[in-house]
């Protein structure tokens, strides 16, 4: 029978005739015609209109007809979920049916309807198959929660199928017990933090041992799994590496990196001296090894994560160099991939190798790759030091092919040689002079401008060179221009009697007519250095330059553990964590590798041992700053549910951070251009010659912008709060708001106005924030009802919580909150006081107060003066313990009242304070010392907002 | 049935949810066949879900052949890099062993071969001359992977191979070796640049091997410069023709015997040209089929052990061949 016939109808009221046939009473005929029904839905036509009809033939007994009658219902019951439901009752029949079969294929058919109504039907059936004799049936049961997980995981979960889930682990049969590993593995995916899959040494060891008898793919899930356990000590991980190994030897390639990445993992525990350490690094260089001979595709998979393993542990591959030469017919993909483990696997032992290999690659004909291997050649150099010279002279070999990208990407690395090895290889720079005109990429030219400035004073026409370049300044790209800024101010410090010309035309063509902000500013430090104080320009601009390090382009630790944690995935290839490219949202699981106890292990990596330390250091140090705008962007904002109470009026202006920037650097750069063109001969004369309208605009833009910082926090006092605007109208299409943080017996509360000054309704508000310093987070919903009508002004309280996640902010009582309504989403920023965090528990016992003022060491005490403060030393104790800064002590001494002041934060930290009141004296001191001693000018600035009011 | 809907069926079973659950296609023939009969007994239906489930996925029960017999094939392919002057860069074996079995019942085998690790280890284990003498011949295998039939811990803690076979063809093992590999030919080339406009290459290639044996489809191919315009052929055995298209000379011999010598030289002429670039001189690369293995794998045992059927190892016909194949066997020039 041929299928063609079935695809080419395309006669007139085909779907009537379709429905005829479906309603035939001969069984044959009724068949033909859900064939065809399929065969049009494969094609893509729509024959959603014969969803009764197609499902009147459910009923039969011919197997054939029911899997095509099922095909049909995954495909169109989404689009009709209301008649889908007549489906339902065949489907709870034939969960009962004799034939296991068929069983099965009724479970698995049901859980890809994604209809809600539906999955309620599925439960009781779902329950019976997860029970059922048949192994085949329990296997596609198991498969079948993770796909009602994901229509609908609180029914999952109220139904109890995850227990029954947990139990499929204890199995009889493998394959059952691979098919729960996985669901639950991805139901655990998206529940971080529960314990679903409660790994401990007994279901270990029922993994271990169906590992050993179920199907490739159920070897993958297990091992998978396996990869995120933690051995409780070395003993155990050598146990199941044991028992791991011999899936080095499975012909599925996946097989093999599934156990590889649990091998790597578990390596981490073993104490580097133990034998079997030794024994486990030989058994992995072979299979690794094998995978490049696959096809060049597969070879390309297992080249990236092979990157990654020889990144972490290089004494696998280190004797295994050789099948890592490129062969002439590989695809460029691979020549690439292998050079790049090549680089990293180069040592003194075989560099003469690599090297004769990499000149081999140099003379090929694609161009990425050589310039590639002319590249990693420069790599070489910096990374084996023992291999420099010869490396040095490889090069210049190949600087007298004379073929231009090759000369070009030399040049580029013969400077990162230079900045390796100083005053060693100067002999060479004559060599890459005569090559300065065939330089036509701006990283070469760049490069090649940098030796010029660096060794000005060994070349005999550095000016002339130099001055050769700045003909075509204006068509050069950023990178060349700032690089020739800085060579000829090198020059003119080396010897500044020839070429103060050559300078002053550097200067003005890089400040008066360059639109770059970068070039300009460059040009003005270098301007201003030079005619303030050359001798520091001389200490600045030819300081000594730190050496590079030997490789540059290793993934960062922390990134480089996760890969690990991720080897034989898409994640493995990409080199990315999958938060990166996965979308959804899956809860983001940073997996790391287990440090092993201390066992030798910082002589091998000390770069990933302080790296671990840091997530598991006490609550004062906070997590760096990450992508700010990506995590804005990403929040979630939920739709509000109720209406909220009242407060008052807006005051003062406060914008966002970005425009205080923006604002700050137009006013620094205007008053630039004015005032640069007057200094025209004086360079060595001293600063009075310099106009004074230059000097002052730059300073005084320079100070604005690095006084915002501390002129922002304090607008605000927690005593008596006014409110500030924080979103004005222009910014958010006309939605403004003004709010202001206070504290109302222990609750932190964010009072809010909300004014629609826009000309139509606004609803569906909606609050999310950044993460910040102290975890601050909503406790609830914005409450915001009823629709804002225009004109109208509306209070909200949005009470708020601590324990949202952690992110050090710049400064540190920044936030970063996000308000969504019906028009669209807007972002702004706000201060807090400090004080909002203060507990009222935050008094501390006279005797430990004076221990721990002992016990902090001294260099975490910083000391303000707060000027201007009429008050005496006991209204000021007053009116800080309205702010929860509570005064244990009072001490006079010579007529200087001394408070000893303590305060604690809502993580935890304890803040000491002494202050000192002098009679008479407006300027009081204050001494804080605190563990975590950034929150200090917070504090100070809260100290003075307080007072002051 | 139809294709599209067989596809579909298929695609299903093989992956459920995104999760690959099968993919052995003997499996699956049964599994997804069987369906479209219509009445089958219960012991049947139960047959096929415990097979896809069970420990042996890849077999089905109840297989009966009048004539068990057994075909097993070393495939090698020897890949080589070697520098102009003849030394080796990087020469490998990639071998695989392929079966086909046609055996009755649930048949346990053995598989074994001139594994140095095995041999070694007999040595020791006490017999003198003629571990002696076989361990001579042993080869050292670098890693080899097997397909799931095998028992892997068993390979892990014995080094043994052992197995109830597919019915069918099925690839039992790959492997790879670096060490004592015959290289089947030896290619020496000769290059000579007389001056701008014409090229001198001379190439011989040396068989290495016993003289009793035939290597066949042997191809040499020298690649020659892009702007060569006219090339003359003297070469004492097979033919050999200038292919433009392809930038390269192929010379084509039917047979060979071990321990000969042959050669090829040609001189090329080109057009002058004023591009400055230095023609990048591709490696010759050669073609060939040998009926050894190069690696010197040698199949010692293929024990077959059947408890519940009468009939025994030697019953059952075996038939073992050796085919050595160029991979990708180069010579820089």
């Amino acid at each position: 029978m041929t299928d063609s016939k079935y695809f080419t109808t395309t006669k007139k009221g085909e779907i009537f005739e379709l429905k005829a046939e479906l309603n035939s009473d001969k069984k044959e005929k009724k068949k033909e015609a859900v064939k065809k029904v399929i065969a049009s839905m494969t094609v893509g036509k729509d024959v959603s209109a014969l969803f009764p009809d197609v499902v009147n033939c459910m009923q039969t007994d011919n197997l054939e007809l029911k899997k095509l009658v099922y095909l049909y219902l995954m495909n169109y019951a989404k689009s009709q979920p209301d008649m889908a439901i007549m489906a339902v009752n065949t489907f709870v029949k034939d969960c009962e049916d004799l034939n296991p079969l068929i069983r099965a294929l009724a479970v698995r058919t049901m859980g890809c309807i994604r209809v809600d109504k539906i999955t309620e039907y599925l439960c009781e059936p779902l329950r019976k198959c997860l029970k059922d004799e048949d192994p085949y049936v329990r296997k596609t049961a198991a498969v079948c929660v993770a796909k009602l997980h994901d229509i609908n995981a609180q029914l999952v979960e109220d139904q109890g199928f995850l227990d029954t889930l947990k139990d499929l682990i204890s199995d009889s049969n493998p394959m059952v017990v691979a098919n729960a590993v996985a669901a639950l593995s991805e139901i655990a995916e998206s529940h971080p933090n529960s314990n679903l899959l409660d790994l401990n040494p007994q279901t270990i060891n029922k993994l271990l041992t169906a590992l050993n008898e179920c199907t490739e793919w159920g070897q993958i899930f297990i091992l998978d799994c396996l990869a995120n356990y933690t051995p409780r000590d070395d003993r155990e991980s050598q146990s199941i590496c044991e028992r791991v190994t011999p899936r080095l030897s499975h012909a599925n390639s996946a097989v093999v990196l599934s156990a590889v990445k649990v091998l790597m993992k578990f390596m981490e525990m073993l104490p580097k001296d133990l034998d079997y350490y030794g024994t486990l690094l030989k058994k992995l260089a072979p299979p690794l090894v094998t995978l490049l001979s696959a096809e060049p595709e597969l070879q390309y998979v297992a080249l990236r994560n092979i990157n990654l393993i020889v990144q972490r542990r290089p004494e696998i591959l280190k004797h295994e160099m050789k099948v890592f030469f490129v062969k002439y017919n590989d695809p460029i993909y691979v020549k690439l991939e292998k050079l790049d483990i090549m680089i990293r696997l180069a040592s003194q032992a075989n560099i003469a190798q690599v090297l004769a290999e990499l000149k081999e690659y140099a003379t090929e004909v694609d161009v990425d790759f050589v310039r590639k291997a002319v590249r990693a050649i420069g790599r070489c150099a910096i990374k084996v030091e023992q291999s420099a010279e010869r490396c040095v002279s490889t090069l210049l070999d190949l600087i007298q092919t004379k073929v231009n990208y090759v000369v070009q990407e030399a040049i580029v690395v013969i400077k990162d040689i230079f900045r390796k090895y100083p005053n060693k290889y100067e002999s060479v720079i004559a060599t890459l002079c005569e090559h300065l005109e065939s330089l036509d990429e701006p990283e070469a030219r760049a490069a090649m401008i940098w030796i010029v400035g660096e060794y000005a004073e060994r070349i005999d026409n550095a000016d002339e060179l130099l001055e050769s370049f700045l003909e075509g300044f204006h068509d050069e790209s950023t990178q060349v221009q700032l690089q020739l800024l800085t060579a000829i101010v090198k020059l003119f410090l080396k010897k500044p009697t020839e070429t103060q010309e050559l300078v002053q035309q550097v200067l003005s063509l890089a400040t008066q007519d360059s639109d770059n902000p970068d070039l300009r500013d460059r040009g003005y430090i270098y301007w201003r250095l030079l005619s303030t104080d050359p001798v520091a320009a001389k200490e600045v601009v030819l300081a000594e330059k730190p050496l590079i390090s030997e490789e540059t382009d290793l993934i960062e630790p922390t990134l480089l553990e996760e890969l690990i944690c991720h080897i034989g995935t898409l994640a493995s290839v990409y080199h990315k964590p999958p938060s990166a490219f996965v979308e959804g949202s899956r809860g983001v699981q940073h997996k790391r590798l287990a440090g092993s106890a201390g066992s030798g292990e910082s002589v091998e990596s000390p770069d990933t041992g302080s790296a671990a330390g840091v997530s598991e250091a006490p609550p004062a140090v906070i997590p760096s700053q990450g992508d700010l705008l990506g995590d804005l962007l990403n929040l979630d904002l939920t739709p509000p549910t109720a209406t909220g109470p009242p407060p008052a009026a807006a005051p003062g202006m406060q914008l966002g951070a970005m425009d205080l920037l923006g604002g700050g650097l137009d006013s620094l750069l205007g008053g630039d251009i004015g005032g640069s063109p007057a200094m025209g001969a004086g360079f060595g004369a001293p600063p009075a010659a310099m106009p004074a309208s230059f000097n002052a605009p730059v300073s005084g833009g320079l100070d604005d912008l690095f006084d915002l910082g501390g002129g922002v926090g304090m607008t605000m006092g927690s005593y008596t709060p006014p409110k500030t605007v924080w979103l004005p109208a222009m910014k958010a299409k006309g939605l403004e708001i003004s709010g202001v943080f206070v504290r109302r017996s222990g609750v932190i509360q964010m009072e809010m106005t909300l004014s629609n000054k826009a000309m139509s309704v606004m609803s569906d508000f909606a609050i999310q924030f950044n993460r910040n310093s102290f975890g601050l987070a909503p406790a609830g919903p914005l409450q915001i009802l009823t629709p804002l009508s225009p004109n109208q002004t509306i209070e909200a309280a949005l009470p708020l919580s601590t324990v949202g996640p952690v992110m050090k902010m710049e400064p540190l009582n920044n936030l970063q909150v996000a308000v969504k309504n019906n028009i669209d989403v807007f972002y702004f920023s706000c201060q807090y006081p400090i004080s909002m965090l203060f507990l009222e528990d935050g008094k501390m016992e006279r005797q430990v107060f004076l221990a721990t003022w002992k016990d902090i060491p001294n260099e975490n005490e910083s000391q303000f003066q707060i000027k201007d403060c009429h008050l005496n030393s006991d209204a000021a104790s007053n009116k800080l313990q309205g702010s929860n800064i509570f005064t244990i002590a009072k001490r006079t001494v010579e007529g200087q009242d001394m408070l000893y002041q303590s305060m604690k934060l809502t993580n935890g930290i304890w803040v000491l304070a002494e202050l000192r009141v002098q009679a008479g004296n407006p300027n009081y001191t204050i001494s804080l010392k605190c563990r975590a001693p950034e929150v200090s000018q917070c504090v100070f600035q809260n100290y003075e907002a307080v007072l002051k009011n | 049935m139809q294709a599209t809907d067989l596809m579909t069926m298929e695609e299903i079973e093989i992956l459920d949810f995104g999760y690959p659950q099968n993919s052995e296609t003997g499996a699956l023939k049964t599994f997804i066949t069987q369906q479209g009969i219509k009445s089958q007994s219960k012991e049947e239906q139960s047959q096929i879900t415990s097979q896809v489930t069970g420990q042996i996925g890849w077999r089905r029960e109840g297989i009966k052949y009048r004539r068990n017999e057994l075909f097993l094939d070393v495939l090698e392919s020897v890949n080589l890099l070697m520098s102009p002057q003849g030394q080796v860069l990087s020469a490998h074996v990639s071998g695989r062993v392929v079966m086909k079995s046609y055996l009755s019942g649930m048949p346990e085998c053995k598989f074994g071969m001139n594994d140095k690790i095995v041999i070694d280890k007999q040595g020791k284990a006490g017999s003198n001359e003629d571990g002696a003498k076989s361990g001579k011949q042993s080869i050292a295998i670098d890693d080899c992977t097997f397909h799931q039939c095998v028992r892997l811990s068993k390979f892990d803690s014995e080094r043994s191979i052992s197995f109830i076979p597919p019915d069918g063809d099925y690839e039992l093992m790959r492997y790879r070796t670096t060490k004592d590999i015959i290289l089947p030919f030896r290619v020496i080339p000769l290059v000579r640049e007389v001056g701008r406009t014409k090229l001198e290459v001379k190439v011989v290639i040396k068989s290495n091997f016993k003289a009793s044996l035939l290597a066949q489809k042997i191809e040499v191919r020298i690649p020659t410069p892009l702007n060569t315009s006219g090339v003359q052929l003297i070469c004492m055995k097979g033919k050999a023709k200038y292919k433009a298209s392809e930038n390269a000379i192929v010379w084509k011999v039917k047979r060979m015997a071990g321990m000969k010598e042959s050669q090829i030289s040609a001189e090329i002429e080109l057009l002058p040209t004023n591009d400055k670039k230095k023609w990048a001189r591709p490696p010759i690369s050669m073609n060939f089929e040998v009926p050894f293995a190069p690696s010197g794998l040698k199949v010692r045992y293929l024990k077959v052990f059947e408890p519940k059927l009468n009939y025994n190892d030697h019953d059952v016909i075996k038939w073992v061949r050796y085919i050595g194949k160029s991979g990708i066997y180069e010579t820089r020039c």
